[in-house]
């Protein structure tokens, strides 16, 4: 077979392919559902109940929602320049260490310095954990996406052992968690008396800033000639080092500031289950969203609902919660290749 | 216990070649994809499989070998899938792996769940045992730590021997080499670069997969859910790290396992008391940063490695 690029795509081109993904990873859930004994409505009914059902799950859902958004958005930045950051795990975490660090009595600021200060922070954190990987890889060559991964695995013992050394909650009972953070280090709730919190919204404004600096900023242009052909780009004169740094900086910082948002508005501490897994659903994330920041909000909406529904469907139905992993990581690749196929005509030999 | 002594004890070495078995099928396994030109960050994902299923076809009445069949021919189908995504329609194999060990994690743990739903802890099974190879296994210090270890570690070694011969001296072997190299010389030749790179990543994986199997099987007898923690993105590191050739590369595997074995006996020094464990868990993970710096110069990388093949495109 062979690949051949269709000029002109249809409408009927552009939507058919990324529907059938959707098609295609359901009925593989379908499948998995029949196999673990339940009923594939039931079970699709119970996701979507848990996760939009009542007032609380909603809540639930739009909260776990929002690390996703900032990891999404860490992916996307990266990847449109053909950074490919895995390490947004690592840098969440190094971000909730630097507001932890600086929200736990470090300083004595009223709230409108302190938020600031530790979500600023939270952000050179990330950004100084993904340089290292990526002057690796513009100084010498280094696959990133191996160093990012191996750095998670480092920072998340170096989290452990914050946890039980110089973090560790004296009040604790011993449990590896780290003291709480002061009042003025707390984000506040969205509304008062529901649990979910401004970290939302910051996910949000996030999310317009970097679409307003994909689209209407030199740096958005270089990123994306860099990843569209770094070569091409570097002849037209594009700095094309100081733009994968600088991508470098911005992914890093947005992956930080998921685990400011966790630790200052949900968790109020910092223990080594801060994120299960935050970091790599942020890939499906914004591989979903097709890299675009303003997509990375509904695909984390989509992404989030799967997850909360599928937990409480998993102890309504019996079925293992793992079906949501399942059916997003499915997704993802249903959806590369949908991409592929709005472009591209397959032709036999 | 002083550093000498350590390095003097044959359970040292013999803990290193244990530790070194599954990083030998796994980097083999990935040598063999990325020679014909493919990265299979499917890896991690294909371990994990694979160690679940050699162990739960075994819990279920399988001998062991079938055990090692049954993962083998998992990371093959998982290899498969990877294959048709990243070789006939090119995607990106840097999100076809991720995406496939996201799948093939999920996949075993929703397995696993529907399989025993009840248990707190996984079932033990009867492990492979340490076999003495007569008349060697007497040998004082290379003995004990070369020749009285599990059939499935003398078989690491022996696949390794195996994809050297068939890498550098068979013209399927040449054919895989030109497929990473140079691939339009290949498909002049007449040959399929789409079939021979198929047909790599299928069998690398089945031997990541195999790698895999060495925890559940031979290393422990049962199966966790963290426990291959990262092994596959260190036998990334180790393809690097061995400059692309077999016989490196187990040098490579075995040098840090050498290190892993070390830091574990550390621990239980006087210097694991003043520096913390976590400290020692992190080394593996330096170590392959480093391997992957260091020989970051060298200009030995497959040149099509990464670069997918579409006919009649210049």
């Amino acid at each position: 077979m062979r690949l051949e690029p269709i000029a002109a795509p249809s409408p009927a081109r552009r939507i058919v392919p990324p529907l059938l993904a959707l098609l295609a990873t359901f009925t593989v859930a379908t499948l998995l559902a029949l196999i673990a004994g339940g009923n594939p409505f039931s079970v699709f009914g119970l996701i979507v109940k848990g996760a939009f059902g009542s007032k609380f799950a909603l809540l639930e859902t739009l909260n776990s929602a929002t690390p996703l958004i900032f990891t999404g958005l860490a992916i996307a930045v990266a990847f449109r320049a053909k950074l490919w950051n895995i390490g947004a795990e690592a840098q969440l975490y190094a971000g909730a260490v630097l507001t932890v660090v600086l929200g736990t009595g470090a300083l004595g600021l009223p709230a409108y310095l302190m938020l600031p200060l530790c979500a600023i922070a939270a952000m050179f954190a990330g950004a100084t954990l993904l340089l290292g990987p990526a002057l690796l890889k513009t100084r010498l060559g280094v696959d990133e996406v191996v160093t990012t991964l191996l750095f998670n695995f480092i920072f998340l013992l170096f989290v452990s052992y914050l946890l039980e050394g110089p973090l560790k909650d004296p009040m604790g009972m011993g449990w590896p968690k780290s003291a709480r953070l002061l009042p003025e280090a707390r984000l506040p709730r969205l509304v008062e008396g529901l649990r979910i919190h401004w970290g939302f919204g910051l996910a949000l404004v996030a999310a317009l800033l970097v679409w307003v600096i994909n689209t209407r900023t030199t740096l958005g242009y270089e990123m994306r000639a860099v990843g569209q052909n770094a070569e091409a780009a570097r002849f037209a004169g594009i700095p094309v080092t100081r733009v994968i740094l600088k991508t470098a900086l911005l992914s890093g910082g947005l992956a930080g500031l998921a685990g400011f948002s966790e630790v200052s508005g949900l968790k109020g501490a910092l223990t080594s289950d801060l994120s299960p897994g935050f970091g790599y659903t942020g890939i499906v994330v914004a591989m979903l969203a097709l890299l675009h920041p303003l997509g990375v909000v509904l695909a984390a909406l989509f992404v989030a609902a799967i997850f909360v529904g599928a937990d409480s469907m998993s102890r309504a139905a019996g079925v293992p919660s793992y079906i949501a992993d399942i059916m997003l990581a499915s997704a993802l690749l249903f959806m590369v290749l949908a991409i592929l196929l709005t472009k591209f005509r397959v032709r036999r030999d | 216990m002083d550093l000498f002594d350590i390095l003097l004890s044959a359970s040292f070495w013999a803990a290193a070649i244990r530790i070194a078995s599954p990083l030998i099928f796994a980097t083999i396994g990935e040598l063999i994809c990325e020679r014909a030109g493919v990265l299979n960050l499917g890896i991690e994902g294909i371990m994990v499989a694979g160690a679940f299923a050699g162990w739960i076809a075994v819990w279920a009445g399988l001998p062991l070998w079938g055990g090692v069949a049954v993962a083998m021919l998992t990371g093959m189908m998982l290899g498969l899938v990877h294959s048709i995504f990243s070789v006939p329609f090119g995607l990106s194999q840097h999100v076809v792996g991720i995406g496939l060990t996201l799948l093939a994690t999920s996949l075993t743990f929703y397995t696993y769940r529907v399989v025993l739903p009840e248990v707190s802890s996984p079932p033990k099974i009867t492990a492979f045992q340490p076999y003495e190879i007569p008349l060697l296994s007497d040998l004082p210090l290379v003995g004990p730590a070369l020749f009285s270890q599990t059939p499935l570690t003398y078989a690491a070694f022996v696949l390794a021997a195996l994809t050297a011969l068939v890498l550098y001296r068979t013209p399927l072997g040449l054919a895989v080499r030109a497929a990473g190299e140079n691939p339009s010389a290949v498909a002049a030749q007449g040959l399929s670069v789409t079939a021979i790179r198929m047909g790599a990543v299928t069998v690398g994986s089945g031997f990541m997969a195999v790698g895999g199997a060495f925890l559940t099987l031979s290393a422990f007898d049962s199966f966790f859910f963290d426990m291959v923690n990262g092994r596959g993105w260190i036998c990334i590191a180790l393809v690097v790290f061995g400059a692309w050739k077999p016989g490196k590369a187990v040098l490579g595997a075995i040098l840090f396992a050498a290190f892993d074995a070390l830091q574990i006996r550390l621990q239980q020094t006087g210097i694991g008391a003043v520096i913390p464990y976590q400290v020692f868990l992190m080394m593996p993970y330096f170590l392959s940063i480093l391997a992957l710096v260091v020989m970051s110069r060298r200009a030995e990388i497959p040149n099509a490695l990464m670069v997918p093949f579409n006919k009649g495109e210049r």
